[in-house]
């Protein structure tokens, strides 16, 4: 087998990253967006585990505003691969007071997807969450560890974190604290793409260019829909555009492209000169807004 | 296309996150998003210049008190390696950050501000890199902006730095000077029309060219087992498959094992990795191996060629790097992750406190603060099977645990 391709070695990684979460905990669980990164993982985890299932359940926080293309995708998966999928919502954290629906031009369910989450982990007593998120998205996640602890809050605690020496791994914990996983940390975009086209693993059709109605604001492409706020004066324009990145509708902007096919994709991103981050809404709100909801135990 | 990664070191304001900013920015790695998120920043602090620092020093903290605080993971690639840098804090408190970050890492980059010189920090710096055995370790003299681009005051620098090396245990350790300026850009991607004197290579020639085999700590085959995978499926009745990570060497179908603890030998009947079957297991490689008699081996068992045994003891002594706030004591018991194996052990005997600035030992201690680094005996409640840290990186290192907090405390390298 070779050992030299790098993308074979972060594969490597991320499997042994697998086996170590199935090893050392009682409750994990893959939380599954329908997004690339998470597709990306269920696949690592079947090549971890095979000729036997993948030994842990998958659990989507649903912000009700998801493309539909995306729930559509990650039933069928589901059901091809026979996997255990939960499906907690953020609604009913709203219904149940919990949260209060952001209001106006940039209102967003992204945050208040955390809530909805610490409360499942609460409720199924995981004690293991793996995730997609990769050190290159973003500043603050490039200092986060591949076991990393948060307390009974879900908080992360940024100064006092464990250190991971040479690959050991320490998933040690007491009662109600767990731990996020995260086997592709090393990864960057372009692995992740080179990986979805060298595996030739399916993925949602939003990732490819298609004709869609946006509107544009703040030099982002918005998608026109329910769940997006606009205002009278944003004129619905009809574009040839994709997602790089997938997150709900009301924090995901869109790129101008005519990538149809997933070569041309990896070569857009290859000559890319913006970060995948670039198009999250969610980012832009401030300088630290990824560390500012890490802290509060956002995934 | 290879991974290389790195570890950088330097003390405060030596210019290491300038240095990582620079080579991103010569390297076209910095998307236009993050640029502008550094001009705006720059100008703001009312700079006249691009604080490439601005790149890497992610947490509101850092930002604020010019610091890097964690160690952060950088990427970026070039036609024909794709580089992981961990760029780790220099100050004295987070020497355990900078053990961590050399664990990982082929190569290390170490920063001295030319106008400083070799400072104790830099001591520091040199002795954790090649105590870890990075193999391959950069210096940079930076700020050469700022001495006229001296060719005096950078030979004056490697001499100072080759008394260091005379120091130094592990010998092999290849060292490479280079003058630079981070902050100008001389000689970091593209060659320096202000060091006419200087003729090798600049920095990222010098990481382009590395050959990663070389740099590569290659020992003798080890495979801890990490989980077995069991499917008890129809199709896979029986299948009782070995799922590990292969360290030091290769591993091939119908070589002669050795499963210890329990010293039983076999043949490696079948490698997969996922649905397909190969020959040969390379080394780092996750794959799962079946055998040709039935076995029964647990997490923490491990698989060696037979003639080819590590030690197995109930007792280890190694050099001890500290890294919590609660001291390590002589008799307190801890959790030893050698691996993905964890055993109970027990603090024998704190020898002695290795100065990690070649200032020589203490031998009157009878416990370790954080940061410190000392030659210390366990005894385990089972035996572990293990090579000396020396011959092999993996086999030869270890954490600590502390029972109570659960958090990690330390790390090993058995002598």
């Amino acid at each position: 087998m070779k050992d030299t391709s790098h993308i074979n070695a972060l594969e490597n990684e991320a499997i042994y990253i697998f086996r170590e979460v199935a090893a050392q905990f009682e409750r994990p669980v893959l939380l599954f967006s329908g997004g690339k990164d998470s597709i990306t993982l269920v696949r690592l985890a079947q090549k971890a585990f095979w000729p036997a299932k993948i030994p842990f359940p998958l659990m989507h926080i649903d912000t009700g505003h998801n493309f539909p293309e995306t729930i559509e995708f990650r039933d069928r998966l589901v059901e091809e691969l026979g996997l255990e999928l939960i499906v907690r919502n953020v609604q009913d954290s709203i219904d149940q007071g919990k949260v209060k629906e952001e209001t106006g031009r940039y209102s967003s369910r992204n945050i208040l997807q955390t809530t909805t989450l610490l409360d499942a982990i609460e409720e199924f007593k995981f004690d293991a969450c793996i995730g997609g998120a990769r050190r290159d998205e973003e500043k603050a996640r490039a200092k986060e560890r591949i076991f990393s602890v948060r307390d009974d809050f879900g908080q992360w605690d940024e100064r006092n974190q464990r250190p991971e020496l040479f690959d050991m791994l320490n998933g040690q914990i007491e009662l109600g604290q767990n731990v996020r996983v995260f086997p592709i940390s090393n990864w960057t975009e372009l692995d992740v793409w080179s990986y979805i086209k060298e595996e030739e693993i399916e993925i949602p059709s939003i990732y490819f260019a298609h004709k869609r109605k946006v509107f544009l604001r703040d030099g982002l492409i918005w998608s026109h829909s329910d769940y997006v706020y606009q205002e009278e004066d944003e004129e619905v324009l009809e574009r040839m555009v994709r997602f790089r990145t997938v997150g709900d509708m009301s924090c995901t902007a869109a790129v101008f492209s005519d990538a149809t096919d997933i070569e041309s994709v990896v070569e857009e991103i290859r000559d890319s000169t913006i970060s995948e981050r670039g198009a999250r809404i969610d980012d832009k709100r401030s300088e630290a807004a990824m560390e500012k909801r890490k802290q509060q135990g956002y995934f | 296309m290879e991974v290389l990664k790195i570890a950088t070191a330097g003390s405060v304001d030596d210019g290491k996150s300038t240095l990582i900013g620079r080579l991103l920015y010569d390297t076209k790695s910095l998307t236009s998003d993050k640029l502008e998120a550094i001009e705006k920043t720059s100008k703001k602090n009312g700079y006249d210049y691009l604080d490439f620092s601005l790149a890497t020093d992610g947490l509101v903290a850092e930002r604020e008190q010019g610091i890097t605080i964690d160690v952060a993971h950088i990427y970026f690639s070039t036609s024909t390696k794709s580089y992981i840098i961990a760029d780790t804090p220099g100050h004295v408190e987070y020497t355990r950050n900078m053990v961590t970050g050399a664990s990982t890492s082929q190569a290390a980059i170490i920063l001295i501000d030319a106008r400083k010189g070799v400072i104790e920090q830099t001591n520091r710096h040199f002795f954790i890199n090649n105590l870890l055995r990075v193999k391959e370790v950069v210096v940079a003299i930076n700020k050469m902006d700022l001495v006229d681009f001296s060719e005096e005051r950078y030979i004056e620098i490697k001499s100072d730095f080759e008394q260091l090396m005379a120091k130094r245990d592990y010998q092999d350790q290849k060292i490479t000077f280079i003058p630079v300026s981070a902050l100008k850009g001389d000689n970091v991607v593209n060659k320096s029309q202000n060091t006419p004197w200087y003729e090798g290579e600049t920095l990222l020639e010098h990481l382009e060219s590395l050959d990663l085999a070389a740099v590569s700590n290659v020992g003798t085959p080890r495979f801890p087992v990490q989980y077995v995978i069991r499917p008890k499926t129809e199709d896979f009745h029986d299948f009782r498959g070995f799922a590990g990570k292969v360290y030091g060497g290769e591993l091939s179908v119908g070589d002669e094992v050795v499963a210890l603890p329990s010293q039983t030998r076999s043949k490696i009947k079948d490698i997969y990795f996922h649905d397909k079957k190969y020959q040969t297991a390379s080394r780092r490689s996750s794959v799962t191996i079946t055998l040709e008699d039935e076995i029964n081996l647990s997490r923490g068992d491990m698989l060696v060629k037979a003639g080819d045994l590590p030690t197995i003891d109930k007792q280890f002594t190694a050099t001890v790097s500290w890294m919590d706030s609660e001291k390590l004591i002589s008799g307190k018991k801890y959790v030893v992750q050698h691996g993905v194996n964890k055993v109970l052990a027990k603090v024998d005997n704190i020898h002695h406190k290795i100065n990690p600035d070649y200032s020589g030992i203490d031998s009157e201690v009878d416990s370790l603060g954080m940061n410190d680094i000392a030659k210390v005996t366990f005894k385990l409640n089972k035996p572990i099977f293990y090579d000396q840290f020396k011959n092999h990186r993996t086999n030869g290192s270890f954490i600590l645990i502390d029972t109570q907090t659960n958090s990690t405390v330390g790390a090993g390298f058995i002598n």
